[in-house]
Parts: C-alpha cells; sequence; structure tokens
C-alpha cells in the first residue's frame, strides 16, 4: 500500500464530510418555515407569539445574522465536534446523539447478524443445491425481501407475535426479547442485498479456473463451495458493506418508529417534524462521517485482500 | 408516515382478526374504587422537555399535569375557578391585581415548603423563561411582580386589568414549581423539575417514557377531586408510542390500559375489543375559516357569508370526525367558559348561499363556477398537515361549496408555517383551531389592538373583547362575551365548523380519568380494578 493512496482515500474522505455538511445546511436552510415560529408556537394549539419576542428568540439562537455568517460559525464550530443545542429541549446536540447510538447500534449489530444469516444462507444454499425448483425458489426470495416496505413488515410482524400470539413485547429496548421483531424486519431487506451480491459471486467464483483445480486436486464439491468459492466471493459483498450501513441506518428510522425504540432514526424524525436545524445536521454529518469510516476501512482493508489494487493506483 | 400506515394497517387487521384479542366484558357500574397498580398510557410523540412551564404538546401535557398542582382548579361543567392551592383569592376593582391566600401545610417532592414566596419566584422567573415558556408569558401578560404578604398571602400585580390570568392559574402552565427547580436554566429545567403534585416523575426516558409515582402523604387535592388526599394509583407510564396502529393493537391486546390521539377509524376496532371511548370537546376557537380581510375575496362580506351558508357542518363531522364530535355552534367552542350558541347564524342552507352571491353580483359561468366582472370566485384556502382529520374536512369543504358555485382551492403547508404565514398576510383564507379554556382568545385572535392577522378593520368588536378582558363579574363579563360572539359570527368573520374534540381509548377496568377544563387529563382519581 503507498502513501499517496492512503493520502487520496484520506483527503477523499474529508471532502465527503465537508459536502454533507455544506450540502444538509443549505438544504436545511432553503427549507420553508421557521423552526422559532414552530417552537413558539407552544406545540399544535398555543398561542402564537409576538413578533417583537420572536426577533428576540432568533438572536438567541443566531438565526437573525445572514446565512452566510450562519455558515461560516457553524462550520468552525463542527470542526471542534460542536453542532450547537437542539432548539427544541436545549440539549447538546453531540450528546443527544451520543445519547441516541447505543440503542441504534445495538439494532444495527442485530439486523446484520440476521442479514448475514438470512442473505448467506439463502446465497450458499442456493448456489449448492442440484434442484433446480429450489434454486428458483431462494432466488426469488431476495427480490422479494427487497420490495416488501420495512413498515409493513414491521407492523404484520408485531400484530402476529406481539398482540396475536404474545409471544414477543411490542414496543421498547429492554431486553433481548425486545430485539427479535425489530432485528428480524431490519435484517430482512438487508440479508436479500447480502443474498443477491453473495449468490452472484458465488456463482462467478465456482466457474474460475483455481476451483477446476481444485475439482482435479478431488476436494469435494462442500470443501469447494466453503473453503475456495465463498473466500473469493465475499470480497465483492464485502464493496457493498458501506451501502449495507446505510441501509440499516436508514431503516432504523423506520423500525424504531415502528417498534418505539429511542435512537438515532427516533432523534431525527423528531427532529425533523419540528425542523430543529441543529439536530439534523449534526445526525447527517454524523451519517456521512459513518459512511465515510465503513468506506474508508473497506478501501484501507482491498489492498490487504488483493495486493494488486494498491500498487495499481 | 401515519398517514400511509393506516391502509397498510387496516389490510394486517382484517388479516390478523382471527388471534386478535378477546373482548373484554364492560362494567357499566365501577364499583369503589381500587388503590394500587400501575396505569400505562401510550401517547404519541415526546416534547422532549419535562418543565410544564415550558411544554405546549398534549402528549406531553398528560403526564406533566399530574406532578405540579396549580393554584386554582376549573371546574370543566361550569367554567368556574375553585380552590387548589389557594384557599381564596380576590381582585382588585380594575382587575389588575390580584390577592391569594395559600393553604397551609404544602411541601414540594423535595421537602421545601409551597408558600407565597415560591409562588413568587414562579411567577418572577417565567419572565425570564426561554423560548418554550410562551404559555405561561401569556398569562401573565403586564406582570409587575408579586408582593409576598405573608407566608401563604401573595397579590400578584400588572400594569393592567388582566382577567384572563386567573383562569391561566388553573392552568398546568402556571403549575408550581419547587425554588429549586425554578433557579434552574430553561434548558436544565427541561432535563428534572420538582412540584408538589400527587405523582413524582420516577424516571424520563427520552422518546420513550416518563414514569409517575404516586406522591406519598399529599393531601392538598385540588377541590373538585373525589379527595384530597393521596392519588389511587401507585404508578403512571407514559409510553411514547408513536405509530398509532401499534398504539391501538397495544390497548387491543391489554399490553397498555389507555391510548390518545384516536382517529375516526381505530374506534371500531376498539369498542369491538371493550375499550371505552371518552372525549371532550376541546374549549377555545373550533375548527374553522377565518379571512385575511385585507384581500378582496377575504374582505367581501357576501363571499363569507355564502361559504358559511354552503358548508354543512353535520355532513364534515359524521364523514371525517370521531363519534363524539359535533359541528361548531359559535365562535368559541361550546366547552369554553361563556359560550353563546349561535346556531340559528350557522345554519346549512344552499339555497340563500346562492341568493346572496347572486344579489352581490357574483354569477354563474359555463362550468358552474360563480365570476364577477369576469374575476372567477376562487378562494385560496391554506391548511396545515398537523392533524390527520384537516386534509379530510377541507376536501370534502371544498366540494360542499362546489354546489353553489364558489372554487375553494387548497393549499397545504406545514405546520410549521403557521405563524409565518398569518404574520405576512400571504394567505385569503385559512383553516385552524385554539385550544384554551377562556374566552380571552376571542381577544387575542381577532382584536385589530393585537397581532390583528386577520386584518380586521377596527370596530365595535374592539371595544367589546377589550370590555371582557377587564371585566371580574362572571355573569357581565360572560354577557360581553355572547356579544362579541354574536358579532364575529354575525360578521362571518369568523365560519367556525367543527369542535375539535379530545378522544381516548380506555380499557374496559379503568375508570376515573378525567378531563380538565382545557381537556386534559387528570389523573388523581383514575384507578384499575385490581386482579
Amino acid at each position: 500500500m503507498t502513501g499517496r493512496y492512503l493520502l487520496r482515500r484520506l483527503l477523499a474522505a474529508v471532502g465527503v464530510l465537508w459536502a454533507a455538511f455544506t450540502v444538509s445546511f443549505v438544504v436545511l436552510y432553503l427549507l420553508p418555515g421557521d423552526p422559532v415560529a414552530t417552537m413558539a408556537s407552544g406545540g399544535l394549539d398555543g398561542e402564537p407569539l409576538p413578533p417583537e419576542q420572536l426577533d428576540a428568540l432568533r438572536a438567541r439562537y443566531g438565526l437573525d445574522q445572514p446565512v452566510v455568517v450562519q455558515y461560516g460559525h457553524r462550520l468552525v464550530a463542527a470542526l471542534t465536534g460542536d453542532f450547537g443545542t437542539s432548539i427544541q429541549n436545549g440539549q447538546d446536540v453531540r450528546s443527544a446523539i451520543i445519547e441516541a447510538l447505543p440503542p441504534t447500534l445495538q439494532i444495527s449489530a442485530a439486523g446484520l447478524l440476521v442479514a448475514v444469516v438470512f442473505g448467506g444462507t439463502t446465497a450458499l444454499v442456493a448456489t449448492y443445491t442440484r434442484a433446480p425448483w429450489l434454486r428458483q425458489l431462494l432466488m426469488a426470495l431476495p427480490s422479494l425481501a427487497v420490495s416488501l416496505p420495512v413498515f409493513w413488515v414491521g407492523l404484520v410482524l408485531v400484530q402476529v407475535f406481539a398482540f396475536g400470539f404474545h409471544l414477543l413485547p411490542s414496543v421498547g429496548a429492554n431486553g433481548a426479547a425486545a430485539l427479535v421483531l425489530p432485528a428480524v424486519t431490519l435484517g430482512l431487506p438487508t440479508g436479500a442485498l447480502v443474498a443477491q451480491v453473495l449468490a452472484k459471486s458465488l456463482a462467478q467464483a465456482l466457474g474460475e479456473p483455481y476451483v477446476t483445480t481444485a475439482r482435479a486436486k478431488g476436494v469435494g464439491r462442500a470443501g469447494i463451495h466453503l473453503r475456495h468459492a465463498l473466500r473469493n466471493a465475499a470480497l465483492p459483498a464485502l464493496t457493498v458493506l458501506g451501502y449495507i450501513v446505510g441501509n440499516l441506518i436508514a431503516g432504523s428510522v423506520v423500525v424504531e418508529t415502528v417498534f418505539t425504540r429511542p435512537g438515532l432514526g427516533r432523534l431525527t424524525v423528531a427532529a425533523v417534524g419540528v425542523q430543529d436545524i441543529p439536530v439534523v445536521q449534526g445526525v447527517v454529518v454524523f451519517a456521512a462521517a459513518v459512511f465515510v469510516l465503513v468506506n474508508l476501512a473497506v478501501d484501507l482493508i482491498y489492498p490487504l485482500l488483493d495486493p494488486r489494487i494498491g500498487a495499481a493506483s | 408516515m401515519p398517514r400511509s400506515l393506516a391502509p397498510w394497517l387496516g389490510v394486517a387487521a382484517v388479516l390478523l382478526s382471527a388471534c386478535g384479542a378477546t373482548p373484554a366484558a364492560s362494567t357499566a357500574d365501577p364499583g369503589v374504587p381500587q388503590p394500587g397498580g400501575t396505569l400505562r398510557f401510550a401517547v404519541s410523540s415526546d416534547q422532549g422537555c419535562v418543565d410544564p412551564q415550558q411544554v405546549g404538546s398534549n402528549d406531553t401535557i398528560y403526564s406533566l399535569r399530574q406532578v405540579v398542582d396549580s393554584l386554582t382548579d376549573q371546574d370543566p361543567a361550569t367554567g368556574e375557578l375553585r380552590p387548589w392551592l389557594a384557599t381564596s383569592w380576590e381582585g382588585n376593582a380594575d382587575a389588575s391585581a390580584y390577592t391569594f391566600t395559600l393553604r397551609e401545610g404544602v411541601t414540594f417532592s423535595d421537602g421545601s415548603p409551597l408558600d407565597a414566596a415560591a409562588v413568587k419566584a414562579n411567577f418572577d422567573a417565567v419572565q425570564d423563561l426561554g423560548p418554550r415558556g410562551t404559555l405561561p408569558k401569556g398569562y401573565l401578560a403586564g406582570y409587575t411582580g408579586t408582593t409576598v404578604e405573608g407566608p401563604t398571602r401573595f397579590t400578584v400585580a400588572f400594569d393592567r386589568p388582566n382577567v384572563q390570568f386567573l383562569q391561566g392559574t388553573s392552568t398546568h402552565s402556571l403549575g408550581i414549581l419547587s425554588p429549586a427547580t425554578v433557579a434552574k436554566s430553561d434548558d436544565d429545567r427541561c432535563a428534572a423539575v420538582v412540584g408538589s403534585g400527587p405523582f413524582v416523575i420516577e424516571s424520563y426516558t427520552r422518546d420513550e417514557a416518563i414514569v409517575l409515582a404516586k406522591r406519598a402523604g399529599y393531601a392538598w387535592g385540588s377541590s373538585l377531586w373525589r379527595s384530597p388526599g393521596e392519588a389511587q394509583l401507585d404508578r403512571v407510564e407514559f409510553r411514547i408510542v408513536p405509530e398509532s396502529g401499534v398504539r391501538v393493537g397495544s390497548l387491543q391486546s391489554g399490553e397498555v390500559d389507555a391510548i390518545g390521539n384516536l382517529a375516526q377509524q381505530d374506534e371500531a376496532p376498539l369498542t369491538a375489543a371493550g375499550a371505552q371511548l371518552v372525549g371532550r370537546p376541546n374549549p377555545g376557537i373550533p375548527f374553522g375559516i377565518s379571512f385575511n380581510q385585507a384581500t378582496p375575496l377575504g374582505g367581501d362580506a357576501a363571499v363569507r357569508e355564502a361559504l358559511s351558508l354552503a358548508i354543512d357542518r353535520a355532513e364534515v363531522v359524521a364523514t371525517v370526525y370521531n363519534s363524539q364530535t359535533k359541528p361548531a355552534t359559535s365562535a368559541l367552542a361550546s366547552t369554553t367558559p361563556g359560550y353563546a350558541d349561535q346556531s340559528t347564524l350557522l345554519a346549512f342552507d344552499p339555497a340563500k348561499a346562492g341568493a346572496v352571491l347572486d344579489a352581490a353580483g357574483w354569477l354563474p359561468g359555463a362550468d358552474g363556477i360563480r365570476a364577477r366582472n369576469g374575476t372567477p370566485l376562487t378562494v385560496e384556502l391554506t391548511w396545515f398537515s398537523n392533524s390527520p382529520a384537516n386534509r379530510a374536512a377541507v376536501e370534502l369543504i371544498q366540494q360542499q361549496v362546489r354546489k353553489v358555485g364558489i372554487d375553494l382551492q387548497l393549499r397545504e403547508k406545514p405546520i410549521s408555517e403557521n405563524t409565518p404565514t398569518l404574520q405576512s398576510g400571504q394567505f385569503v383564507a385559512t383553516w385552524g383551531n385554539t385550544t384554551r379554556a377562556d374566552p380571552d382568545i376571542l381577544r387575542s385572535t381577532y382584536s385589530t389592538a393585537g397581532n390583528n392577522y386577520y386584518r380586521l378593520s377596527p370596530g365595535p368588536l374592539d371595544a367589546l373583547l377589550a370590555q371582557q378582558a377587564a371585566e371580574p363579574d362572571q355573569a357581565a363579563r360572560a354577557a360581553v362575551v355572547a356579544q362579541a360572539q354574536q358579532l364575529l359570527v354575525q360578521e362571518y368573520d369568523a365560519i367556525p365548523v367543527v369542535e375539535l374534540t379530545t378522544v381516548l381509548g380506555v380499557a374496559a377496568d379503568v375508570h376515573g380519568i378525567a378531563f380538565d377544563a382545557g381537556s386534559r387529563i387528570q389523573l388523581h382519581d383514575a384507578w384499575k380494578v385490581q386482579p
């Protein structure tokens, strides 16, 4: 791995983060509506506040300054990790995100586990089986799972397993049992993605010359499948890791709402609803940072697995 | 998102009705209250703040109302103010100062005494309360200070007559917090507060739950309650469940005991499962249409009158709203003190609507839309997507008024644009409401001396609205308020359509959940049949 390769990847990562900050800033400030007026209207049915008091509030949050000045202030603060305080409840944005992170990590990890088990098994069995009907059935599953709306899956699971059979809790984040339904809901579409990518590269790997060589050496079918093909097919699956992480984060918005779990998704939905600009921006930049880090890690691991990549660039 | 989930949930509910909850028997006579137990109440949102003086969302008020006591309580049946923390009070001649006598021996849950100094600290701090303290600030408009005359006696003074302050003392917004809480910053108060109420906050997990525990030794309840002593329930868990389908399912399956924010389509499955539906119309300004009278169409009295005559309120209510909802019959909702029935002026009469428009020169065109001097009778109605019923209601009204030749164009905006829209005057007509259990809401909404968002011209209404704000005699005030309502409806300054009604779904074995005068809940007397 060369130093230039590393430097280029790092610069690209910083560029993506800056772009995420700037785009979110521009979009949030182009949104119609006035966060201060929303907050001051006292919920849905309070009396509106007189204009002069609204102006005082805008001054408190720096919203009365020219947009360019606000951008500069926020960018400088963001460099130190300071995204300001929530307009709705005064909480420090950084601590709000840190507080919301563990439950989302928990649900994402559980969802990823479901995704790998479901996707991996489907892909392995589909490429291993000699029965065409089973292969076709298994290969149809991912397309079906991808097309099912996540919230629908969640609601059906709640209705059946929580309200119908009282097997699992419907809401909350207490204990492993409460993790099952959300993890399945989140893991199905992500697992479908894993299955599609893995099945395709497994099929490809099985056609490679080294498989023929291995077969000639007398390695059994299962051995070829698991030891040789899977190892090589796992590499393309690793490439879509960033996409998978994105899927999990986006899915957490729906899953946390349906299953009433705390986390980044709920934080985001609530903040968007009341135009809590600092919180929304903090979450956007945080999510971008996660993507960047995951992709950076993939980029850095790749040359280790396949030396041609680092040398060629 | 809830809107788009509803149809799916309907499908799911039908598919899965076979494994639904078994209906529980509803008892007609609840019998003697049984103390103890935990009430689990699912609400849809969390405002992210547990300071009753700062919150405005009903979902959060439901829990925080139980944590603070107020100086007075308002009888939901009569609108009268009754003793709570204050045993008596009197105002001066021009309603600009009020002297209260407090009950003795009241303490906050941190042990500090609730005395005149504590009340003064609360009212003084409201002035410095940050952006979220708009409700209490409104009640204390013109506040000049509180004079402590003794441990249990104090006077609150204003620089102008302020009759609505007294009703304000009955609300959660002016609920009394411990001096230690009051001394904290508004942001810190959002995380934890200490009150003197029948329940204390046991834990608060943002976006998940607010858990209340009974305050042992509580003995200073409102005179409107069954007893002044401790609450019946040991604990109350307010769970935040944003998805309406999950809320309804939770109640049906017995995972929770009560839920808020019920839609019309939720009613049948809940009653089928044996749940009770308890509702009360919200006081204040009912849902209806108000005009920007500085615009040509909004300023045209014939257009306003015809629009009012063309709306079939009964059909709107039956088609869109909960079964307990009623058509609006005045500029104030029927549960507002001082409400006066104006229903004769609010009849559905499409023939008369046509005649009014004919007389004003608005004549039917080829496409059925009326026009005058080549200008079509197209009225733009701005509405806000804060309540799921709003879209269905305005779309039905659009169809109704089309029949008399009025082309109502609907313009949807997010609720965050409500105040900016009204301020800027960039609207012809708006659809909205305001909850408030005092008729002074008419003054803040329609007086030309205030914000005057509807650009009314100064007139006799202003004098009436100012007069009621300074009239300490309740009967005399009601008479003035009645005149103001008649004038508003007669001039079609407001076209009231439907009374927003709060409806809760409550399990059959839960009793005694009471609505206060603002249609928020009071849980001191609530109890649950113990197994």
